[in-house]
Formats: structure tokens, sequence, C-alpha cells
């Protein structure tokens, strides 16, 4: 386990990022917020490419980048740095590019070959950066970050640029390095769909502060957080892929022990799905509804309502160990008398499951 | 073509090229340093760098020739370190070259080195490289062309130079008396004929140096400006 402690205060143009805390790094740990938060400052604090304010700390495992008068520069300091504008340099091939971080690593024990099927380089590799796509930059760019073997991966916006299927792929491409080496990588986005399918820790900036940190699951479940507040509002939860069914073309996932259904998916019965349930496609009935179109009806128990607006609520519903949202109006949740712990039924338009790479093939 | 002739394209080449190797040496420091900063003292500095370019090089040469001279300070320490006389002296016309011909070498870089992107500095920084090691591998290859282009103007306009010569040089055969300087004396002494091969050979070799310069690079960033 990775150990981040950080102390930072940083001048921004209209505020101050200020940020205190000791983050436990395993795989991805995603920094949220809207444009203009601090989340680029922040990597770029960590990575030593913007100076910090006296008193600033900053530790990795107990090894000081950033304590009084000690600062390490970028080239001290352990880590990979992958830009939103990939930053290939432009004289070198695809190769020479590789080669350059792996020639500046402490350590051997990636090779070229290896990052270079992970990412799926193998027919770029005596390309000029000029001759890539955004996609394919961008893939060049993690490859080089990983072989500069890191303790320590930064992501700035990595996929901003892409369009969806290039998106797909570094998202796999990501998935699968995280799969084969013990990384722990802070990944910086505003888009709450890439760090769902991603992220297994978030923190949520807000003009330079740190709002929320946690578990994603937890995190988007609650409440009381501006995720919670947001139109796009949706909760993660886990399922298990049970059975197929062929002739409608759609998958039973087990949620808690009910039956969520999804459009097919190729995966093997067994496998574990995130699923994403956006607020506003989420109803509550107090009886369980006959001859209603909506396939997904599931038993859940209320545990928290809250206002949000003048019009509506937010109500979080309890399904086992886990939890979803469902934002209703006011005038319903009134008249349903919906008091925590009352027992409903949740129906659920559309379980939007989060797209997984091999479902697009 | 007679022995003074020869002569004098001997110790043209050899005063262009050492003072190309100075400049080269002098000029990327300083053009780096200038392409990295902005404010009144990079500003003034710019300015001091650019000052051949519009005065009259007897101007530089009348200065020169003060400070060569054996009673001032620096002719002194000269004399001292070497056990020689700076004034009328090849060393003189190194020195005096070196200044005049400087913007043509550290312009051409410093306009290279700013069309560097920072970015990449920093994706190297992550990397692992240290300031050296990015200067070395990311802005030496990405300025080649503009190298090329600073040390082919550098030891072009050394070659044409003639009013700072003149001041601080003299015009001692072998010794300080170069092209510019052996075709003036060949004009004063109304030898035509060997004036001709001079200036002709002088406007071949200036015009297949530039053609081939600005064949190099069409798009040419780093011409001279004032």
């Amino acid at each position: 386990m990775t150990t981040l402690a950080l102390d930072i205060r940083c001048a921004m143009s209209d505020f101050t990022l200020q940020l205190a805390c000791e983050l436990s790094l395993s795989g991805v740990t995603a920094i949220y917020g809207p444009s203009g938060s601090g989340k680029t400052t922040l990597l770029e604090c960590i990575a030593g490419l913007r100076p910090v304010q006296s008193g600033s700390k900053i530790l990795l495992n107990h090894q000081v980048w950033q304590s009084g008068d000690k600062t390490l520069t970028p080239w001290q300091r352990d880590i990979g740095f992958v830009f939103q504008d990939a930053r290939l340099f432009p004289h070198l091939s695809v190769k020479q590019n590789l080669l350059y971080a792996q020639r500046r690593s402490q350590k051997s024990t990636l090779t070229l070959a290896r990052v270079s099927q992970w990412m799926e380089l193998e027919e770029l590799l005596e390309r000029s950066p000029a001759e890539l796509s955004a996609g394919q930059k961008q893939r060049v760019a993690i490859g080089r970050a990983l072989l500069s073997e890191p303790q320590l991966l930064l992501l700035d916006e990595p996929l901003a640029n892409l369009d969806s299927a290039a998106r797909n792929r570094c998202i796999q491409a990501l998935r699968s390095i995280q799969e084969e080496l013990a990384l722990p990588m802070l990944y910086v986005s505003h888009d709450i769909e890439e760090i769902c399918q991603l992220a297994e820790h978030i923190l949520v900036l807000d003009r330079g502060l740190l709002r929320e940190q946690g578990p994603l699951l937890a995190i988007t479940s609650r409440l009381d957080t501006q995720l919670a507040h947001q139109e796009r509002a949706a909760a993660v939860a886990l399922g298990c892929i049970s059975h197929h069914d062929e002739a409608f073309g759609l998958t039973a996932l087990d949620v808690e022990g009910q039956t969520l259904w999804v459009n097919h998916l190729p995966s093997e019965p067994g496998s574990m799905r995130r699923i994403r349930i956006p607020a506003r496609d989420v109803s509550v009935c107090r009886n369980l509804p006959e001859g209603s179109s909506i396939l997904n009806i599931l038993a859940v128990t209320l545990v928290e309502i809250e206002t949000s607006g003048d019009a509506r609520v937010l109500l979080r519903l309890q399904l086992g160990e886990q939890f979803m949202l469902a934002r209703i109006t006011r005038k319903s949740a009134v008249e349903l008398d919906l008091n925590p712990g009352d027992r409903l039924y949740a129906q659920i338009k559309s379980a939007a499951l989060l797209t997984e790479p091999q479902d697009i093939n | 073509m007679n022995d003074s002739i020869l002569n004098a394209i001997w110790l043209t080449v050899a005063l262009a090229g050492t003072t190309t190797v100075i400049l080269l040496l002098l000029g990327t420091p300083l053009a780096w340093w200038l392409s990295r900063r902005r404010g009144t003292m990079a500003a003034l500095v710019e300015a001091l760098v650019a000052l051949p370019l519009i005065l009259p090089p007897t101007v530089l040469g009348f200065y020169l020739l003060i400070m060569f001279a054996p009673d001032s300070s620096l002719g002194q320490l000269w004399q001292q370190l070497t056990g020689s006389r700076l004034a009328f002296s090849f060393s003189a016309l190194v020195i005096g070259s070196v200044l005049y011909s400087l913007p043509f070498v550290v312009q051409p870089l410093q306009q290279a080195f700013a069309r560097v992107p920072a970015e990449l500095l920093q994706a190297a920084a992550t990397l692992g490289a240290t300031p050296w090691d990015q200067f070395r591998s990311v802005v030496v290859p990405m300025s080649r062309r503009s190298f090329l282009a600073a040390a082919t103007l550098g030891f072009a306009h050394t070659v044409g130079e003639f009013g700072v010569v003149l001041m601080i040089g003299g015009n001692i055969p072998g010794e300080t008396q170069v092209l510019s300087i052996a075709l003036y004396d060949y004009v004063e002494s109304l030898r035509f004929s060997e004036a001709h091969q001079l200036a002709g050979g002088l406007v071949a070799f200036s015009v297949v140096t530039l053609f081939l310069l600005y064949r190099s690079n069409p798009e040419a960033g780093w011409r001279v400006r004032l």
C-alpha cells in the first residue's frame, strides 16, 4: 500500500488550493471536480511542476518530496505523468519516445515489448508522433509514463480529447495495467462516468478545497455530497452476471440477491460488473406494481430523504449492503408519506450499465 | 593566385572558424538564457547582443582599439598572461569578430529555443531528465537546423567583416590581413585583377552559402531580425 501525505497550499488566480489529507493509494484514485476547481494544480504540485507555498508538505511512503526548505525537483520524484495533451517528443519516433523513459528509469522490470503489448503500440513503434491520432498519442504517452516505472502515476484528464472509441480503448488498457501492475494512480477527470468505470476511490475538489474523499461506491450513493445534487447524479452498484436471456437480448445481473436486467452482455456468467443507476431514472412505490412495463423492480428500504431544490427530493435506498439514489417530486414524497425505514419498491427505468470496452466488439 | 591572396584566405578561414566555435560555445547558453527570461535585464542583454547589427563597425572597432591598447588594463592583463601584445594581433581579431557576429549566432538560436514548448521540458522532467539532460535530449535535437543556420551565418558574417578588423587588426599580412582588407589594399593600389578575383570569390561564396542555408529550411524562422 502506498501512502501519500499531502498538506498543500498553492495560490491560484482566484482562490487558493488548500488541501491536507493522507491517502492510502491502491488502484485508481479519482480526483473529481468542476473545471477550474484545482484538480490539475493539485497534480502539478504533487509532481513538483508548480511551486507550493511555504509550510506545504508532500510525502510518499514517508519519503519527503516537499517539506520546509526541502523540495525535490520533478526529475527526483518517482512519478509518471500523463498530460492531457500527450506531450510526445516530436523529434523522436514512438519507439524512441518509449526508450527515452526506459533509459532514465532506475528500475528495469518492464520491457518495451510488454508495455507495447498492453497499450497496443506494436504497429506504431516506427512512426513519428505527428502521424498518430489523438487516441494513439495518448496510448504512447501512457506507455512512456509506465516505462519510467514510477511509484505513482499521475494522469491529468488523459481521455478528455478523445472520441468514445479511443476512450474505451484507453480505459481498457488502463484496466489491464491495473491487473498487471500494483501501480497506484491519481486520475484527474471532470467526467463522472469515466471515473465510475475506473476508480476505486474518489476525491472531490471544489474551488481548491477537498469536499469528499472515500470509496467510490460509498461516495456516489450518499445524499450529502455535491455529486448527489448534480442533474446527472447516479449511484454505482456492483452486480454479478447470473445468466443471459438470448431470446430477448438481455442479461440478468444478481445485485444483492435480486435480479436486475440489462442489455445483453458478452461476458461470462459469474463475472462482476459495475452498474451506474441514474437517480432521475428511479421511482418508488409502496406496493409491488402489477402490469408495469418496467422490468426492474427491486425491494428496497428507504434510509434517508433530502430535499433537493423546491420541487424535488432525493432518496437514498438500501438494497442489501448497497445503496442507490432516487430523485422524485416533493409532492410524491408528501403524498406517499415517505419516512426513513419504509419498505418500498424501486422501479428502475434504465440501468445504465457502465460500458465495458469488450462490450463494443 | 599569389601567396598573399592564399595567405589572406587561410587567415580568414582560421578567423571565421575560431570565431564560430567560440560563438557557439558562448552563444548557446546566452541564447538559452534569453529564450527563457522576460524582463528588464533580459531586454537590456538582448539590446546589447543586437547592437552590432545597427552600430557602424568602426564604432565597435574604435572602442575595442582603446581597450586593447598596451597601456589599457585589458592590454596589460593580456600581456602578463600570454606574454604578447593584444592590439593588432590575431587574438584581437577573434575577440572583435566574436562581438561583431554575436547577434548572427544568438538570434537564430534564441528563436529556436523559444519555440521549444516548455510543456515538453516538463514532460521530460517527469520522466527523470535533469535540466542539462532536457537541454541535450530535447532542446538541441529540436533546434539542430538552427544550430546549422547560426554556425553558417556566424562564419559567413565573420568572413564579410571589414570595419572592425580595419580598426583593431591593422593590415599585417599573415597576422591580421583578412580577405576584405586585402581587397581594400588591392583597390587602393589599383591592382584591379587581384581585386576582381577576391571580390568575385567572396560574392560567389556568400551566394552559395546563403542559398544552401535557405534551401535547407525555407521557413527560416531564424532569419536575423533587428
